[in-house]
């Protein structure tokens, strides 16, 4: 066992690091790293400069212009991202459309979506969630009728992250009615600019605009934009939600956070003393710190698996779960630090460039949106209770 | 021992439940938080025509103090309804203060139009750097002239925006963080010098950080006696936490009632939601949870106007502690419950969160009351 990096791994970070800090442009790192509102076009820049480095697809292989690291490479470039404060990749292209088009895919489909994904030019969404399939995804009715050479698509999908900016939507769509519900389900590649479809805002606990309903009235999808064979979706959305859940633990992110979160500890006062030096507030900062450790080392126990060809498995599920309790504790931590100072909420100030007189401490005015909106950390991506009963069922065999 | 209300208590809180049944439903609330002011007049009038504006002032000043247990009744049901007047930073913190420090001509100039709604009065107490230690105070006030000259900052004055009159806590005397030396000036929000920097909080309220340069006051703005504001202070900050309790407990009740309710028709994998014991549990524990609270803000409205400042400080400081984790645990799991529902601003139970996050972080919060507990042990 060797709980260290090797030499090579060691060179590798190193690399990482001198490219991010010669090639981040300070106003996204300033945005990044003060919790601000990043916005649409930071996203795909920072794609575009990744993608002229050539490292566009950092969990791609190869053959499909991918960087082709290993898990372990990809977990560094990962942490060195989150550390130095890049916006965060879309996942919805490189870490879940992406893999399903090249494992299931056909020629043709990987040569016209592969490489829009890796230069930035395509945004994709996830249309998997409809109002009344959530937890039980398989239940899903949005329809789509085969005619001749497409399919007319109709119903609703909820919780459609960034659609206000997507070019395409992957879809899990219903296409046989009669058997188990599984065995009807096909994935489709909508253009979000085809007549019908349509995305309604809505509005979060924040009042921020992350997600939104899309509804498709009698859209038309040629039959060439589904991927792999008909009826078979469920077992390529399966695949995928593997892939989601094993890059979910956040490792770097949190460890990002945990850093400013002592920054801010060390500034705020407490009975006239630094924060940081108070008993109560330092042992549950120091409980949080402990828990990040050991989820890392189960991260890379994880990895090392995946490295040697086991794919993602049931285990991906206690890294979502713990990954999302230790974000979600870490943002209560932050109000907690600063008190009555969390309380203001001025929208614009979520945003760069807010210029309105201050109030509180500069790092106080998100703090308490961002406790608010990560409480969907532990619903989203199969919520944490379906997360319990994977471990139950595949690792228990309860 | 007895839990029961009397009669005339129950009929104040049907009362109460009642009006804001009508008046105060989610979408009129939506209403209200999005108008310019963030509150309505028109429900603080009707509030002041029911007499529940009167609660805490004094019979001579036209109120029925003490009441109390009235007081609690009313909060709850405004936290079931998510209220955001300032009835708690004005009826309630506001009328105290001036009823516990004011001299008696001050009482009767300032109470009546307490108890009306004609004007409000809220307390300017926190700063910048002081968290929730009472008297750590850096806000000055020389003598100048025949009166004061005021001069500071004060962080996050809840309904700042709404009042008349700031009742600001200043240093007339002492070190910095002592508990002689501090005095209550009622300060005007139209005086010369008082800038206010308006914001809404998380939860919806209206609140504002306050500039105090070099604020003149005539001599009567100090309310009562130089640098003996203290016992005052923690004996009215101390029912407003008990009055915050039993509001927490209103918005927890809420809240609960809020997830069973989705739970129950909410269904997954052909059944409904409720029916997962996972959930099932969880909801058992978010009662027991709001039972906890609950019996404290009895404990705590029994302690409320204690004499005995120790025992009452005990009491306040194990309910808000009570009430703090119960806000916690019930609104994040209610949250939880609703799944994506949750985390819109659809629904009544993000609302809910959001109140019990301010009320956690309200006039103390776990921790501080923890420690105040522990001291006040000893």
């Amino acid at each position: 066992m060797d709980l260290t990096f090797t030499p090579e791994e060691q060179r590798f970070r190193d690399e990482v690091r001198a490219f991010l800090d010669a090639s981040l442009p300070a106003p996204m790192r300033h945005k990044v790293l003060e919790g601000l509102h990043v916005p649409p076009e930071d996203t795909v820049e920072w794609q575009r400069i990744l993608f002229r480095k050539g490292w566009g697809g950092p969990n791609w292989p190869t053959e499909f212009g991918g960087t082709g690291w290993d898990p372990v490479r990809q977990f560094i470039f990962e942490e060195e991202c989150a550390a130095a404060g890049t916006p965060r990749l879309l996942p919805f292209g490189l870490k879940m459309v992406g893999p399903v088009i090249q494992r299931f895919g056909n020629a043709a489909q990987h040569a016209r979506f592969l490489p829009r994904i890796l230069s930035g030019e395509d945004w994709w969404c996830q249309g998997y969630s409809e109002p009344e399939s959530g937890s039980d995804l398989a239940s899903l009715r949005t329809l789509a009728v085969r005619q001749g050479d497409h399919y007319l698509v109709n119903g609703q999908k909820t919780w459609i992250t960034l659609a206000q900016h997507a070019d395409w939507i992957f879809c899990l769509v219903r296409t046989d009615r009669t058997g188990k519900a599984q065995a009807g389900i096909s994935f489709l590649l909508i253009d979000m600019r085809t007549p019908g479809v349509t995305v309604r805002p809505i509005t979060m606990l924040d009042g921020g605009h992350e997600v939104n309903e899309v509804w498709f009235e009698d859209v038309k999808v040629p039959v060439e934009n589904r991927v792999g064979e008909e009826n078979k979706g469920w077992t390529y959305a399966k695949f995928l939600l593997g892939h989601e859940r094993a890059n979910i633990a956040g490792i770097g992110g949190s460890k990002r956070e945990l850093i400013r979160l002592k920054r801010i500890a060390a500034e705020e006062r407490k009975h006239g003393r630094p924060l940081a030096e108070d008993p109560h507030f330092a042992a549950r900062l120091a409980q949080v710190e402990i828990d990040l450790m050991a989820l890392e080392i189960t991260n890379l126990r994880v990895l090392s698996a995946e490295a040697e060809k086991r794919a993602p498995g049931p285990e991906a599920s206690l890294l979502k779960i713990k990954g999302t309790e230790i974000q979600q504790a870490l943002t209560e931590l932050m109000v907690q630090a600063v008190g009555p100072y969390a309380l203001p909420f001025r929208i614009e100030a979520l945003s760069d460039g807010f210029a309105g007189p201050p109030v509180g401490p500069g790092y106080a005015a998100t703090l308490a949106a961002t406790y608010c909106n990560m409480r969907k950390a532990s619903i989203y991506g199969g919520s944490n209770e379906i997360q319990k009963n994977i471990i139950t069922q595949m690792i228990l065999g309860l | 021992m007895h839990f029961n209300l009397t009669d005339e208590q129950r009929a104040l809180s049907d009362m109460v439940q009642r009006f804001l049944a009508q008046e105060y439903a989610f979408d009129a609330r939506r209403k209200i938080l999005r108008s310019p002011e963030g509150w309505s007049r028109e429900v603080w009038g009707k509030l002041g025509e029911m007499g529940l504006l009167a609660l805490q002032v004094p019979e001579e000043q036209g109120g029925m103090a003490p009441a109390t247990v009235e007081t609690l009744l009313t909060l709850g049901a405004m936290g079931k309804a998510l209220v955001v007047e300032p009835y708690l930073s004005s009826a309630v913190l506001g009328t105290a203060l001036v009823r516990e420090l004011g001299t008696p001509s001050q009482r009767e100039a300032l109470l009546p139009a307490l108890a009306t709604g004609e004007r409000i009065a809220v307390p300017a107490h926190g700063e910048a750097g002081a968290r929730y230690d009472l008297s750590r105070v850096a806000t000055s006030a020389r003598r100048g002239g025949a009166g004061w000259v005021l001069t500071g900052r004060k962080a996050v004055v809840l309904h700042a925006p709404a009042a008349d009159l700031l009742l600001v806590t200043a240093r007339t005397s002492g070190a910095p963080d002592a508990e002689a030396g501090l005095s209550v000036f009622a300060v005007p929000t139209g005086s010369p010098g008082v800038k206010l920097i308006p914001y809404p909080t998380i939860d919806g309220q209206r609140a504002a950080d306050v500039e105090l340069a070099g604020v003149a006051l005539p001599g009567d703005a100090l309310l009562g006696q130089e640098g003996q504001a203290f016992e005052g202070l923690s004996a009215a900050f101390d029912l407003g936490v008990a009055a915050l309790c039993a509001e927490a407990v209103g918005v927890l009740q809420a809240t609960l009632d809020a997830t069973t309710e989705y739970t129950r028709t909410r269904k997954q994998f052909g059944v409904p939601i409720a029916r997962f014991q996972a959930l099932q549990h969880r909801m058992a524990d978010m009662l027991m949870h709001v039972e906890q609270a609950r019996s404290m803000s009895f404990l705590a409205a029994m302690h409320a106007a204690s004499t005995d400042a120790k025992e009452r400080r005990r009491a306040v400081s194990a309910a808000k502690v009570t009430v703090g984790q119960a806000c916690r645990y019930v609104g994040q799991q209610a949250v939880q419950l609703h799944g994506g529902m949750g985390v819109t601003d659809e629904l009544a139970v993000s609302h809910c969160f959001k109140r019990l996050l301010a009320i956690e972080l309200s006039l103390g919060d776990t921790e501080h009351h923890l420690e105040r507990f522990i001291t006040e042990s000893k």
